[in-house]
């Protein structure tokens, strides 16, 4: 309805008369976006999980038939023993649907959608229709990736990084129409990316509400501004390298082909320079989420707010000039290899300078362990072993021998998992009142928090061990190799803890799920945080607020002296308070 | 059971494990200073009756602390690897008395070819083998690796060398195997279906042996 | 329709019925061509193969094995020659694929036979008798290229058709770049491969005048006419001379 700033008053907040379908279906309401984006995300994460169970047990059971492998098709199991080809296909979608449209949607396309008018005091995005459009475009390209698993030899295989010239050549590949679905899937999630980004962008420059200063945004809005901003410029890149990819592989051409002038590499550095920012915006959103959650968690300010901005500014900036770590040992001049080592060591600074700010948030607070901040202090442990495994592959000489092993494949999923799933555990269970109007279960939130680090740490910490073995990643059948054998017990122990891990988040899903219909009614403030989200009903109606508040402090005065309670809203006034100077953003 | 990295099997691996070494001790002391922060955090300050938070917004000199230890630390790790770095993979870095061998990666075989008695690789005494390296201990080899076909890597874990073979690239990367045995390599970039079977043994001789198995090789090819 | 059109078409209908063996009108006994391949000049000789890091397939032979794509028999003719009808079937001939599969075996890190003949939509069986992996790569070009996988000795082999002719599909290995094999694909079952005595022959063929081709894998192609009448048979010869 109302789709862009000037006019007030007009259909703002609680009259309310569209119909279900643009209520719920083509709503360009920001808040119904973001939780478009959580179930079509959370339906992606169980379809990579799924894949995951099955390379797991080809890992840990070499050779045997599957439970349940009798359903697959010939091309993909014969006797429900998988294939290598499957193997390969399992191991690209996995990651493909994992990276895309899973993890970066969750972060991304839910809590920036979700969040930013919120928690900037907005009645929406600036560009509500624009933001409809990100979302139906993300779900076509989830349809479209999807449909690549069924279509005649089945999706891609050549890993979710799709490298060159085995994605760009059918015949050495062995898959056709799968390989061109990835790349169109590709482009139009890039597309969905790009939109979204303008939004988050201009949402946050043009629409905070009076007082809301740059220094009073909480550190979940600068990061997933900063995100914004590596989405906008990193996301092109990989829609450009997909569609000279698609053109190499239908009309002809031979970018990538180096018997026909082309250069193999070309995809690496393309891929790369997408795909580096890419890795930020897979855990900045996290990070900003997780100090809200700590700050309030510990009913403490967080620890020095100004170098947590920094930090995430400088890991934004930095991410742009570190890509060819990846390429270490692809054959790029040596030298070239050098100067990305030195840019690499570089941004393990701001990343441990947040880790200590966390650390000393928590010092001397007053720790409340709610699920959402047991999720989050969890991030801070499981996320610190992610972040000091890539200082050994930043290390040229050592990444020699762990290049392209389980030791690589560990540092993924302790930042991706032990990093970002953690955080979005905690963020789905502390914004699910303002979703839903409805608490999760507390006590199965703790049981589910508890098992998933205690599975997750026997799953992903030996892989360390394999690649120090020298186990190699996307290996259908370890035991080919002598010298893997005396490991391939812990294989099978990972696929083990693996299985477990997997039905434990059963208990996160029907959580969920039930909360929906019979979680505990919300309170006004359940958390009894500072955000301006929280000055709203639970759920937050259409619109928001009919106006806008105004902001007079930051966001994490906790256990202010002047307050009675141990937390002071940021559209509180406290009678020493000023009204901001300037109404930035429209005053309405 | 192998929990560690494997036998030492090149000049590099002393080097390499060492580094290895150092920055598991210091990102050790680092994963120890935070966990236990964070357990120790956790416990001391939890909630109890009657409890205040510190209201406080941070602290400067803390800052400059945990901003200027990590930032010296990898500046050291950072000029120490380079070091090797060079050695290793620098494109001058390759010992001119080298023995050439050209290893042509395909899919899904590694086809190895010797230069004969000449010792030149491209002529007409050059032969060729199957998934088998054979080379001689503390002596200096050279590898060429070229790809038919798509991107291959070439590792071989006990010498702690690692190089993809790119097509349309010759690519040098030399190494001196230390320790006489049978070893594996293995392919570590994902080359296509059967990727998991591009295993060659690597026999890594005496100058003596190695210098056998070459003359044996050389008049079985001309029987054949 | 007209009487005469009514009989034809059940005539057509009872030969369609009589349809399902290889030769399309089972009723006809038709004629043959008979013959032997001849090969002239010095017998190449083939290389060894280096089955060394193949223990499992090695192991299954006495002597090491050699290529294969020059087999020269001990009476002076060549194997593995496909030898089939190019041209002269009447315009009207249909003939429906046959349902008994052709077998292609992978043994010993060979494929067994080396060369074969199928029709269009004839089930081709492809199996694994060796306790490693194997792929088969198929590099049609009217035919949609495939490529497998078969880790291990297959319970029950993988079925694939061809859809379109093609003299002949190229099958290889790719973890064993010796492994090749020719799948000559008819739409027709007038088709032959020359064996240790170098012969072939071609029954039940209509009567009417056809080239015949004979395909070498090195030596190229070489043609032949014969004319049936009715139920003789006939005699053709090729040679191929070594190059």
């Amino acid at each position: 309805m109302t789709s862009h700033a000037a006019t007030p008053a007009a259909g703002h907040a609680h009259h309310d008369d569209r119909s279900f379908v643009a209520r719920y279906v083509f709503s360009t309401d920001h808040k119904i976006i973001g939780i478009q984006f959580l179930f079509l995300s959370l339906f992606f994460l169980l379809v990579g999980g799924v894949l995951a169970m099955q390379m797991r047990w080809q890992l840990g059971f070499p050779n045997q038939p599957m439970p349940g492998g009798g359903i697959l098709p010939e091309t993909w199991a014969t006797d429900g023993v998988l294939l290598p080809e499957y193997y390969i296909q399992l191991v690209t979608m996995h990651g493909t649907f994992m990276v895309f449209f899973a993890i970066m949607p969750l972060l991304v396309g839910v809590y920036a959608n979700f969040l930013i008018p919120l928690k900037i005091g907005a009645h929406d995005m600036a560009f509500p229709r624009i933001n409809m459009a990100s979302f139906w475009v993300a779900f076509l390209a989830g349809g479209v990736m999807l449909s690549s698993m069924f279509v005649p030899e089945g999706p891609s295989r050549a890993g979710w990084t799709m490298y060159a010239p085995l994605s760009a050549r059918p015949d050495l590949s062995g898959v056709q129409l799968g390989q061109q679905l990835w790349c169109v899937a590709i482009v139009l999630l890039g597309l969905s990316s790009i939109l979204g980004s303008l939004n988050y962008i201009t949402t946050v420059i043009n629409n905070r509400a009076p007082g809301m200063t740059w220094f009073r945004l909480p550190l979940s809005v600068w990061s997933l501004f900063i995100t914004a901003i590596l989405g906008l410029l990193a996301l092109p890149v990989l829609s450009g390298a997909g569609i000279m990819l698609l053109f190499d592989q239908t009309i002809g051409t031979h970018f990538f082909d180096t018997t026909a002038g082309g250069q193999a590499l070309l995809w690496q550095h393309l891929f790369w320079f997408f795909g580096h920012p890419e890795v930020y915006i897979l855990i900045l959103p996290a990070m900003g989420m997780v100090s809200d959650i700590i700050a309030n968690g510990s009913r403490k300010p967080i620890f020095g707010y100004h170098s947590m901005v920094f930090a995430i500014v400088g890991i934004g900036f930095l991410s742009w000039i570190v890509w060819g770590h990846h390429m270490f040992m692809s054959g790029m001049n040596p030298t070239l290899g050098s100067t990305f080592m030195v840019t690499t060591m570089i941004i393990a600074v701001p990343s441990a300078i947040k880790v200590f700010n966390w650390l000393g948030t928590m010092w001397e607070g007053d720790l409340h362990f709610h699920v959402p901040m047991l999720n989050a202090v969890g991030f801070v442990a499981m996320f610190v072993i992610g972040g000091l495994s890539g200082v050994f592959m930043a290390a040229t000489p050592v990444d020699m021998p762990i290049h392209d092993t389980y030791f690589i494949v560990a540092h993924i999923h302790y930042v991706l998992f032990g990093g970002s799933l953690f955080a979005l555990f905690g963020a789905i269970t502390y914004w699910y009142p303002k979703m839903f109007g409805r608490m999760m279960n507390e006590r199965w939130g703790k049981v589910h928090f508890w098992l998933t680090m205690v599975f997750f740490n026997l799953v992903f910490f030996p892989m360390h061990n394999l690649g120090m073995g020298g186990h190699m990643r996307r290996i259908y059948d370890p035991t080919v190799y002598t010298f893997l054998g005396p490991m391939q017990g812990l294989n099978r122990f990972i696929s083990l803890a693996a299985f477990a891990l997997f039905t434990v988040q059963a208990i996160f899903a029907f959580n969920f799920l039930w909360s929906l219909f019979r979680g505990k009614p919300a309170g006004a403030n359940p958390w009894r945080d500072n955000g301006l989200e929280w000055s709203l009903p639970n759920p937050a109606p259409h619109g928001n607020w009919e106006r806008v508040p105004t902001v007079y402090r930051g966001p994490y005065e906790f256990s202010h002296p002047q307050a009675s309670e141990d937390f002071l809203p940021q559209h509180v006034k406290l009678p020493g308070d000023q009204e901001p100077a300037s109404a930035k953003g429209a005053a309405r | 059971m192998n929990w560690w990295l494997p036998l030492k099997g090149s000049t590099f691996a002393g080097p390499i494990d060492g580094l290895f070494t150092a920055i598991l001790i210091i990102t050790g002391i680092a994963f120890v200073v935070v966990e236990a922060g964070v357990l120790w955090f956790s416990v001391k300050y939890r909630h109890r009756e009657g409890r205040k938070a510190r209201h406080t917004h941070g602290n400067l000199t803390a800052e400059i602390i945990w901003t200027a230890i990590p930032a010296v630390t990898v500046i050291i790790l950072g000029v120490v690897s380079n070091v090797y770095w060079k050695r290793i993979k620098g494109r001058d870095s390759v010992p001119a008395d080298a023995y050439p061998i050209a290893i042509h990666a395909k899919q899904f075989e590694w086809r190895v070819t010797y230069p004969g008695p000449d010792g030149q690789l491209g002529t007409d005494d050059d032969f060729t083998v199957r998934n088998q390296l054979h080379v001689p201990v503390n002596r200096n080899v050279v590898f060429e690796l070229t790809s038919e076909d798509v991107i291959h890597s070439f590792w071989v874990p006990v010498f702690r060398l690692k190089q993809d073979a790119v097509p349309g690239m010759t690519i040098r990367a030399w190494v001196q195997p230390t320790v006489t045995g049978e070893y594996e390599l293995g392919c570590a970039e994902l080359c296509g279906m059967q990727h998991y079977r591009m295993r060659a043994r690597v026999y890594v001789q005496s100058v003596a042996e190695f210098d056998a198995w070459l003359s044996e090789q050389i008049q079985e090819g001309a029987a054949s | 329709m007209s009487k005469l059109g009514l009989a034809a078409a059940l005539a057509g209908a009872l030969v369609a019925l009589g349809m399902g063996g290889r030769w399309g009108d089972a009723a006809q006994a038709g004629g043959t061509v008979t013959g032997r391949v001849k090969f002239t000049g010095t017998k190449p000789t083939m290389r060894r193969i280096d089955m060394s890091e193949e223990t499992a397939c090695a192991a299954k032979y006495a002597t090491p094995p050699t290529e294969e794509s020059v087999v020269v028999n001990a009476n002076g003719t060549l194997a593995n020659v496909f030898v089939y009808v190019k041209s002269g079937l009447p315009a009207t001939y249909k003939a429906a694929p046959a349902t008994a599969p052709v077998v292609l075996d992978q043994d010993g890190c060979r494929y067994h036979p080396h060369v074969f003949g199928i029709m269009v939509g004839q089930p081709l069986h492809i199996k694994n008798s060796d306790p490693l992996a194997h792929n088969i790569k198929s590099k049609g070009k009217a035919n949609r290229p495939f490529n497998i996988s078969q880790p291990n000795v297959s319970r029950t082999p993988t079925v694939r058709t061809f859809t379109a002719p093609e003299v002949m599909v190229a099958l290889e290995c790719n973890v064993h770049g010796w492994m090749q094999a020719y799948a000559g694909v008819l739409p027709h079952g007038f088709f032959a491969v020359t064996g240790a005595d170098g012969s072939f022959t071609i029954p039940r063929l209509p009567p009417g005048t056809y080239t015949l081709e004979a395909w070498h894998e090195r030596y190229g192609v070489q043609t032949a006419t014969v004319t049936i009448a009715g139920t003789e048979t006939k005699t053709a010869e090729f040679t191929f001379a070594a190059k």
